[in-house]
């Protein structure tokens, strides 16, 4: 198997923060990776040490079989970059920014124009194309910018959390466009903080805290390894509370968790839908009252606070109905 | 639809005929930027002559060319160097927004010449400044100034005050590849003043307090106003040390700070450790 990314223990540090931290990745070509982490877990740096605009204090590291210390412009034909905020002219329109980038890929005028139209009516913005793009709504620049990361057929495409501020579905467009181009072979390094996405879109992820990798997988590895989705059962009478745990009981893969405060019960299973159906039988046949009940994935805070016993950083706090969560109640 | 894959440059000329391109897709997207705004060009090439005429009528009065000779004679070329040095907040506006907005960061990932970056940059400026030139030559006109010397002299003074441009761009650059982001603008525009007024481009120095008067005519500024003073056969030149020796020192001065600011700037621009 050959490697579109190598990362070895890269270590970079600003002042006393330590971004990275010893570093290790490693991507095989023609995969989808998800880079995993909440805010300041080091995901931008290890981007932009890879896609060679930043310098690694120490350690390795190769993209497209080429180090990225020694032989940067070379890396750079080989590599297309999203990052993490929409960087566009706001002053030209969306046309004109494509076809600006187009010929700064060497792509000669009338394929320049040409590309540029191709994107703009891939990502919807055929109608926006003569707006300045300073007059844009943040969905559109995230997809004006995405398309400017894929001007040509990158052999690695990097995205810094391509949908971060998007709606569901702007999301979903994103995320269609990223599988069209995996189609061709190029190799995507995704970062984000939402497994879903992950989930979504990649085939093995990383999950990255305080500049280390903390784990490796696939998608169904890491929920796997937090007792898989979860289902939130709300219920109208605190009485019923523990019929309701005995029923979820019946199906979770550990020991519901119970809040009277807010009547909620929450509990890991293995299978979404039958686990679904059960409960909702075990309720009736007890003739307890659901006002809610929701399955869902877990979240980063949840595969987190599994892994590191922590909450990862002050800025990305779990919500409260996470709270009582731990690593041993979850244990598969 | 298929992805286009270009080739990559592998000889010198390949390389050379790139970086060129590159350099005229960068200067050209500013050449559209004053198509999308005409307003932001206009403004910024009569701010000058607002000033001329604030100058030249409002406060000029007051003041006393020594040697003799009509004040607005003495003000224009001082009013010259002052648009040369307005140049520092275009360049820096520019520079500064395309490092937030992190477009700085687009062009370095992508497989373009390095060097256009700033060559773009620096042709869009340049032509900036010598609209700005040519328009303040024009006003001057207008209000009575001339340029009593032959056109040699003419053209070198131009070329001399172009030169003080091109040092001003790459201070331009640096600070905005420093700035984190255009909201220091109004830091450079309170800055420019200052090195303005501490100069003799509006008033003579021989009016000031002696060691200021010193510090006026050892600012850069003010080499450049008197071999241009010089050379249009304006008056008010002065006759100290420096002022004597204004033609070398308006060439020296720029070299100088192109020394300093061009690498700090390829530095800057190459941001590897940040
Ligand atoms: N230019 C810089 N100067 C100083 N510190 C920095 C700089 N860039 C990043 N850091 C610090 O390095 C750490 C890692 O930052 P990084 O941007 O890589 O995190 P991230 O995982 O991308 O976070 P986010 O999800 O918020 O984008 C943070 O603590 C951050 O404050
Ligand atoms: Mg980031």
């Amino acid at each position: 198997m050959t490697f579109a990314v190598v990362a070895e223990e890269l270590r970079k540090r600003y002042g006393d923060t330590e971004a990275l931290a010893g570093f290790d990745l490693t991507v095989p070509e023609g995969t989808v990776h998800g880079l995993l982490g909440p805010n300041g877990a080091g995901k931008s740096t290890a981007v932009r040490i890879l896609t060679t605009l930043l310098r690694a204090d120490s350690g390795r590291a190769e993209v497209a079989g080429l180090d990225v210390a020694t032989r940067g412009p070379e890396v750079r034909h080989r590599i297309g970059l999203v990052g993490q905020n929409a960087a566009l002219d706001e002053i030209l329109n969306g046309r004109q920014n494509l076809e600006m980038f187009g010929r700064l890929h060497h792509l000669g005028a009338r394929q320049a124009r040409a590309r540029a139209a191709d994107l703009l009516e891939q990502f919807a913005l055929t109608d926006a194309e003569n707006k300045p793009v300073g007059q844009y709504s943040g969905g559109m620049r995230r997809r004006l910018d995405l398309a400017a990361g894929m001007i040509l057929m990158p052999a690695v495409l990097f995205l810094d959390e391509p949908t971060t501020g998007l709606d569901p579905r702007a999301r979903a467009e994103v995320w269609e466009s990223v599988r069209a181009l995996v189609t061709t072979g190029t190799t995507v390094l995704l970062t984000t903080q939402y497994l879903e996405e992950a989930d979504q879109l990649a085939g093995r992820v990383s999950v990255i805290d305080s500049g280390r990798t903390i784990a490796n997988g696939t998608p169904d590895e890491l929920k796997g390894m937090i007792g898989g989705d979860r289902i939130d059962l709300t219920l109208r009478d605190p009485r019923d509370m523990p019929a309701a745990a005995a029923a979820l009981a019946r199906v979770s893969t550990a020991e519901p968790h119970l809040d009277p405060d807010t009547r909620r019960i929450s509990a890991p299973v293995r299978q979404r839908i039958t686990a679904l159906t059960e409960v909702v039988r075990a309720l009736n046949e007890a003739a307890v009252t659901a006002e809610d009940i929701a399955v869902r994935r877990p979240t980063l805070d949840e595969v987190f606070l599994h892994l590191t016993g922590t909450a990862g950083t002050p800025q990305n706090p779990p919500r409260p109905d996470h709270h009582s969560h731990n690593g041993t109640e979850e244990a598969a | 639809m298929t992805t286009p894959v270009p080739p990559i440059p592998r000889t010198p000329a390949a390389r050379l005929r790139w970086a060129l391109a590159d350099g005229w897709t960068v200067t050209r997207r500013d050449l559209t930027h004053w198509r999308h705004r005409p307003g932001d060009v206009a403004v910024a090439l009569l701010f000058p002559v607002l000033m001329v005429l604030m100058f030249g009528y409002l406060l000029g009065g007051g003041i006393a060319v020594p040697g003799g000779g009509d004040y607005r004679e003495f003000l224009m070329p001082g009013m010259f160097a002052m648009t040369m040095l307005f140049g520092i907040e275009t360049t820096f506006a520019a520079v500064a927004t395309d490092a937030a907005r992190g477009v700085t960061d687009r062009f370095r990932s992508l497989p373009m010449a390095p060097s256009a970056v700033v060559t773009g940059r620096a042709t869009a400026d340049m032509t900036h400044s010598t609209l700005g030139l040519a328009v303040m030559i024009g006003c001057g006109l207008a209000v009575g100034w001339r340029s009593h010397g032959d056109a040699g002299d003419t053209l070198l003074a131009i070329a001399l005050l172009l030169l003080l441009r091109l040092a001003f761009l790459w201070i331009g650059i640096y600070l905005g590849l420093l700035a984190r982001g255009p909201e220091s603008l109004a830091a450079v525009q309170i800055l420019v003043w200052p090195v303005g007024f501490l100069s003799n481009a509006f008033v003579p120095t021989a009016t000031m307090p002696a060691w200021l008067g010193t510090l006026a005519e050892w600012n850069p500024l003010s080499s450049t106003v008197t071999a241009v003073r010089a050379l249009f056969g304006n008056p008010g030149t002065g006759d100290s040390w420096i002022a004597q020796h204004a033609l070398p020192m308006a060439v020296a001065w720029p070299a100088l700070l192109i020394a300093i600011f061009f690498p700090l700037s390829v530095r800057c621009y190459r941001r590897l450790d940040r």
